[in-house]
């Protein structure tokens, strides 16, 4: 457990770089979240993702599968590879500020 | 050399249910975690990508004695089909995709997708009886150059 500075504001994260409390998240966090986490500038797609993580999360208490993502967040699984080429349930999860999601597919 | 796993090219050999699905999983579940992935049908694994069968691929309940069902009772007709229906019904519940949807998932998210050619000589089949989403038709050399510098599972 360590903690980041993100928005001027210090907050703790796990190992991965995965929020801890998710409600200490806030949107003005997700652009230096981003950069750090490699996908760079965030565009309306990128954001249109990143809202859909936090409404799900909400609703339900864990993230989606991108499976579930493809489905119903309005971005393809195709897109959503080229928004968030190094994994986008898990690269996305982290800059919304919830937990990794842990299912196998 | 780094740890952390980079590329994976996976085969696919065997045309069953159970035989298709963890190669799947595990080609799905690379590129998740960013990895770079490949997969190589080969022999009945190409039913897997096979536009008239993908959609009709079935648990193996002879010979497997992981089901704990006597030999002779898994070869009654409709055993097969009553299984396979069974573990799909199971599958869909926890979101794992039918096999024609999980492999088009898997070619969306970048992962290539490649058929064996000496299988498809010996099968007596052409391009035009995969999935669009097939990229090609390889020799084993153009295989292990695919795979060059990343790990090669056998399923």
């Amino acid at each position: 457990m360590s903690t980041k500075v993100y928005a001027g504001t210090e907050v703790p994260v796990n190992d991965e770089g995965f929020f801890v409390e998710p409600g200490q998240w806030s949107e003005d966090m997700a652009p230096e979240i981003a950069r750090e986490a490699g996908v760079g500038d965030l565009t309306d797609r990128h954001w249109q993702v990143i809202r859909f993580m936090r409404a799900e999360f909400a609703e339900k208490g864990t993230g989606p599968t991108v499976r579930a993502l493809g489905k119903t967040s309005g971005v393809s699984v195709k897109e959503l590879y080229q928004l968030f080429p190094k994994g986008p349930a898990k690269l996305a999860a982290r800059i919304a500020g919830i937990p990794k999601p842990r299912g196998c597919i | 050399m780094s740890d952390k796993i980079e590329k994976v090219s996976i085969i696919v050999s065997k045309g069953s249910l159970e035989g298709i699905y963890p190669a799947l999983i595990m080609a799905n579940g690379a590129r998740a975690e960013g990895i770079e992935a490949n997969l190589f049908f080969t022999f009945f694994g190409l039913d897997a990508v096979h536009k008239a069968r993908h959609e009709h691929i079935k648990l193996a309940t002879v010979g497997n004695p992981g089901l704990h069902l006597a030999t002779w009772a898994g070869g009654l007709p409709g055993v097969s089909t009553v299984m396979t229906r069974y573990l799909s019904h199971k599958m869909e519940e926890l979101d794992i995709p039918p096999i024609p949807e999980f492999v088009e998932m898997i070619a969306d998210t970048g992962a290539g997708l490649y058929a064996c050619q000496a299988s498809v000589d010996l099968f007596g089949l052409s391009k035009e009886d995969f999935i669009d989403q097939v990229q090609d038709i390889i020799t084993v050399g153009e295989f292990y150059e695919l795979a060059a510098g990343g790990q090669i599972i056998f399923t």
